[in-house]
């Protein structure tokens, strides 16, 4: 379970608070206004952003001072996600050892990984050979070796096509549900909440909400998502 | 000390190594300019024919020109390792003395310096007259003074009093030669003068280089292109007011671990073994009646020289150098 | 939006440099300060003051604002050769200054080739001596300098960026308003101020290209002080001076700075857009004309070096491999230490960091030397330390050239990366092998060389330090030049200069190797 406990993040010109929880396994769109802080909210939890007041608990455990690498998470930034400078396999390789010393089994693993997302043979390419797609698959077969507990998405398909999209969503899904990952994925799309998430946490107005069951949220909107929604 | 550099930590320890080793002989240590040390100065030369004698080891410490002597000796005091400091000039000596750190030479020598030249702290080593050096197949009218000169559209290039010692040569020269006119030469001579270098070496480069048709060097200066380079085109002008004299000294520091060595190396400067070195590495004339080389014949001979005494020079120093700089300011 | 536990270290590492660095600045000053003297600073040093800003000011405008169009020609244009152009074009800023004036003179002086031809056109000749002398010396020396940080900020634009103005039908004009004119706000101070700050401490260009004591600067003032008058608290007053206008310049420059924030691009090597016609030819001449003016001096240089190489004498060897030595130590510590200084600033941003890797430029090389001398004296004797300290002191008057090549890379690097590898836990070795290397090769490369040419013509400390046989090259030529032996100080000046260049472009050539 993840816990914000009275979280407070500032920034000059900004406050948001947060104080829910999120079941553990549960699948979970952050949904906004731009600007209302989706993606500080996922910053904080990632670590790169410190909380000005009120702690961030994983399975009851402290998070809040862990340096970024050393918390039970992996995040997919909007852009980014892979170092231009390194084959696709090193990049996946940086995954299991930041020293980049892999034993023949890690090899094997990284192989499976890249099969599992569909680029098999794309391994040995540089990021820049590859498609926004397949650079995407690349980032989320990092996750699926890192096998974190959360998953964090800051809207990293943005950019691609809504049939790639939908893909992409389907094997986010699939990587969770092999990973047993608690997903926490920001997106300005209902139609990818509704066919992702099955629960949501609205934040606007300065408060991110407790996450509520989808559908019901987008039946029964209110105030402030109807003014997101504009309907 | 001659090791091969094997990086710079391993070279300090090699040196250290070296200074042990060689501790049983007595080391002269002599602070001089950089260009007498050199290989192709007179430092080899004279090492050799002082340490076939001596039963010593004589060692050069350099400290860039005669000024940065003068501010070396005043930085390390009464502490300083050297024994002889060889190389200020009549310009610096009076300040050397105030220091108190020199101890009186007791030589007895004769110099043969074209004026009485003596003082208690420091022995002559060698000396030249400062002159304006020309290329002959390029400079057809020569001007014969600083009047001439400032006449003349004929262009000059000088080296700075407060960065060279022959620029400060250049201002004692022309006080000595005009007294309270020396303001009015100066301007005279502004329009003569191409540049103001910091060094002599940059002046004398700019005038090889044909930069301008003449230079503030020494009458010596053909002597070094006439041998060394089989070069007669270069010659100095003789100027009717006289030249003023360059003496370049050497004296013992009162705080010297080896006064009797000390005393030695003070009468080997005025003794033929030295002084015959000097013509043709340093470019200058030997402070003794030692003989120079052919090429020196050639070379012109001012019927008068000028020498303000130390105690003079430092006290028209700084009067001189307002004046200069006033009188150059455009 | 730094983190905490991982970046600790660095941050550590880069105050002890920038402590070092003040303690090798400041430090010395204040013990030469400690010295008998007095303070008082006459009318003479403040015209000194005036004319070394104006000088610097002039001299540092007239180079960026040359810099700008050349760099942008060499930046969109492909020609054959263009990368050996870009790399020579970086020589003058390495040449020893005796010898940059000498190779200026050669062209620009009463007998030199431009005066030659003014004449056979039957114009007047033209006098180099005066402030538009030393005005046109600086410019040799620092174009090149000027050029490349812009050049290298052309090159930051990421190639997707222009693609972006291309899709979108952006003339010329709106490309320069989008893209290059916040590029270049964001490069132009630093290079400014880099270039200012080095004219600052000019000495023997303004001297000898001033034409008389007019062109007094306040380094010249400091020689003076320490060397005739032996005043060494006025020589450590004047020093201070010197480092107000450096801090007073750098202030200046980070109110003009505006970061670029193009964000990161893919990597791919494009070709940024050329646009034809009337440009081509102007982008043409442009390179032509730059390459004229920095190359032809250099030619003279080597010209003239040619005639004494038959005529070495033997103690250049040494002379030789003891610079080569310093230079290797000096550009190994040097650029390890701008590194962590730009690691460290891109990743929390420290004004008093920047700071302190600017205060070498103002540091006035003389009262460095003696302040080292009169602090080591005690404890060491100076022939034997010559080696050590001509290292160290070249680490520390090349570091602000580095740094300032590092630093945006590295920022662009944090901000691009930053995240992610703190998110995969690429901290220390790891961080530095498969980040930091890899992304920032091109500037290292760059910077190291600057490092290595600048330690090698340095001449600055040595002399005071060197005993009977432990020149460095540049003193060599020194001691050569002091000595009639002018030939054969051209031709060590000239195997200075390829020696300089070659261990420059080695190191150049291995950034953009790694870099691609």
């Amino acid at each position: 379970m993840l816990h914000l406990d009275h979280l407070l993040l500032t920034e000059p010109g900004f406050a948001l608070s947060a104080d829910l929880t999120v079941p553990k396994g549960a699948r979970v769109a952050v949904i906004g206004p731009s600007g209302a802080g989706k993606s500080t909210l996922l910053n904080a939890i990632a670590g790169f952003m410190a909380p000005t007041a009120g702690r961030i608990l994983w399975q009851g455990a402290d998070l809040t001072a862990l340096p970024p690498g050393d918390r039970p998470l992996t995040i997919l930034f909007q852009d980014q996600n892979l170092f231009p400078h390194l084959t696709v396999a090193q990049n996946l390789g940086l995954g299991l050892s930041p020293r980049l010393r892999l034993s023949a089994d890690q090899h094997k693993a990284i192989d499976r990984a890249l099969d599992r997302v569909g680029l098999a043979t794309l391994g040995p390419r540089l990021p820049s050979q590859l498609s926004g797609g397949q650079q995407g698959r690349a980032a989320l077969a990092r996750a699926l070796l890192r096998a974190r507990p959360m998953l964090l998405l800051d809207e990293p398909f943005a950019a691609l096509g809504p049939a790639l999209k939908a893909d992409m969503l389907d094997l986010v899904s699939e990587v969770a549900a092999e990973t047993e990952a608690t997903v926490l994925m920001v997106t300005h799309d209902p139609t990818d909440a509704k066919r992702f998430a099955d629960q949501t946490i609205l934040v606007a107005d300065g408060m991110a909400r407790p996450p509520q069951d989808t559908a019901e949220l987008f039946q029964n909107p209110s105030q402030a998502l109807k003014d997101y929604l504009g309907s | 000390m001659k090791i091969a550099f094997l990086g710079a930590g391993l070279a300090a320890g090699v040196t250290a190594l070296a200074t042990m080793a060689a501790a049983e002989t007595p080391v002269l240590k002599v602070l001089t300019y950089d260009s007498f040390a050199t290989e192709w100065g007179p430092g080899p030369a004279v090492e050799k024919a002082f340490e076939a004698d001596c039963d010593c080891d004589l060692q050069f410490v350099t400290a860039g020109d005669g000024a940065a002597l003068l501010s070396r000796i005043q930085m390390e005091g009464a502490t300083s390792e050297a024994d002889v400091v060889l190389g200020l000039d009549t310009n610096l000596t009076a300040a050397a003395s105030a220091t108190g750190l020199f101890a009186p030479h007791g030589q007895t020598w004769a110099n043969s310096l074209p004026v009485a030249f003596a003082d208690p702290n420091f022995v002559p080593f060698d000396w030249g007259w400062f002159a304006f050096v020309y290329d002959k197949t390029k400079l057809t009218t020569v001007p014969a003074s600083f009047e001439e000169l400032a006449a003349s559209d004929v262009k000059i290039v000088i080296q700075d009093p407060r960065s060279s010692t022959p620029g400060l040569g250049l201002l004692m020269w022309v006080k000595a030669a005009y007294g309270d006119k020396a303001a009015e030469i100066w301007k005279g001579l502004a329009d003569n003068i191409v540049t103001v270098t910091p060094g002599w070496s940059e002046a004398y480069g700019l005038f090889l280089e044909g930069e301008a048709d003449m230079v503030l060097s020494y009458t010596t200066s053909p002597a070094y292109h006439l041998i060394a380079e089989s070069d007669d085109t270069k010659a100095a002008a003789a100027f009717t007011e006289g030249h003023y004299l360059q003496v370049e000294v050497a004296g013992k520091l009162a705080a010297t671990d080896q006064p009797e060595l000390a005393d030695k190396f003070l009468a080997f400067i005025g003794s033929d073994a030295f002084q015959s070195v000097i013509p043709t590495t340093n470019w200058m004339y030997p402070a003794t009646a030692a003989a120079v080389p052919d090429g020196f014949s050639t070379l012109i001979k001012p019927e008068k020289s000028l020498l303000l005494s130390a105690a003079d020079a430092a006290a028209a120093r700084d009067a001189a150098l307002a004046e200069w700089q006033a009188a150059l300011a455009k | 939006m730094a983190s905490r536990a991982g970046q600790v270290r660095p941050a550590l590492g880069a105050v002890a440099i920038a402590a070092a660095l003040g303690g090798v600045t400041l430090g010395t000053a204040f013990a030469v300060a400690l010295q008998a003297g007095s303070f008082a600073l006459s009318p003479a040093d403040w015209a000194a003051l005036r004319f070394t800003i104006l000088q610097a000011a002039l001299s540092s405008a007239l180079s960026c604002a040359l810099a700008v169009p050349v760099a942008r020609a060499l930046a969109r244009r492909r020609f054959v050769g263009r990368g050996l152009l870009v790399t020579l074009m970086g020589a003058p800023f390495l040449l020893p200054v005796i010898v940059a004036v000498l190779g200026v003179l050669a062209v620009f002086g009463r007998s030199g080739l431009f005066n030659d031809l003014l004449a056979l056109l039957g114009l007047p000749r033209l006098s180099i001596y005066g402030l538009h002398g030393v005005v046109l010396a600086h410019v040799f020396l620092n174009l090149p300098l000027a050029t490349r940080m812009i050049l290298q900020g052309w090159q930051a634009i990421p190639a997707e960026r222009f693609r972006l103005a291309q899709s979108l039908s952006m003339g010329p004009g709106a490309v320069l308003r989008h893209l290059e004119l916040p590029m270049l706000r964001a490069t132009l101070p630093g290079a400014a101020v880099a270039v200012f700050v080095i004219c600052l401490t000019s000495f023997a260009v303004a001297l000898t290209l001033g034409g008389g004591p007019g062109a007094t600067t306040v380094e010249l003032a400091i020689y003076q002080a320490l060397r005739f008058d032996f005043d060494p608290a006025r020589a450590a007053a004047l020093s201070a001076l010197q480092f107000g206008l450096c801090a007073g310049a750098v202030a200046l420059g980070w109110r003009a700075l505006q970061a670029p924030g193009f964000g990161a691009g893919l990597g791919r090597r494009l070709a940024i857009p050329a646009p034809g016609g009337w440009r081509r030819a102007a982008d043409a001449l442009v390179i032509v004309l730059a390459a004229g003016f920095l190359l032809v001096p250099l030619g003279a240089v080597l010209w003239r070096g040619l005639w004494g190489l038959s005529d070495l004498p033997p103690g250049l060897g040494a002379a030789l491999a003891r610079s080569v030595s310093v230079a290797l130590a000096s550009t190994l510590l040097t650029t390890s230490a701008a590194l962590v200084l730009a690691l460290a600033v891109a990743a929390r941003g420290s004004r008093l960091i920047e700071v302190a890797a600017m205060l070498p430029l103002a540091a006035s090389a003389l009262v460095l030397g003696t302040g080292l001398f009169l602090i080591l004296r005690p404890w060491v004797r100076a022939e034997d330390v010559a080696l050590p300290v001509t290292i160290l002191v070249n680490a520390t008057l090349s570091l602000p050239f580095v740094y300032r090549l590092i630093l945006p890379q590295a920022q662009a690097m944090q901000a691009d990366f930053g995240r992610l590898a703190d998110s995969l836990s690429l901290t220390g070795t790891a961080r530095l092998r498969w980040l930091v290397l890899p992304r920032l090769s091109r500037p290292l490369g760059f910077g190291a060389g600057i490092a290595a040419a600048l330690s090698m013509g340095d001449l600055g400390v040595i002399t005071l330090f060197a005993g009977e046989s432990g020149a460095t090259l540049p003193l060599y030529v020194h001691r050569l030049m002091g000595a009639y032996r002018m030939d054969a100080a051209a031709a060590a000046a000239l195997i200075l200069v390829a020696v300089s260049f070659a261990l420059f472009a080695l190191f150049d050539l291995w950034g953009r190797r790694a870099a691609s």
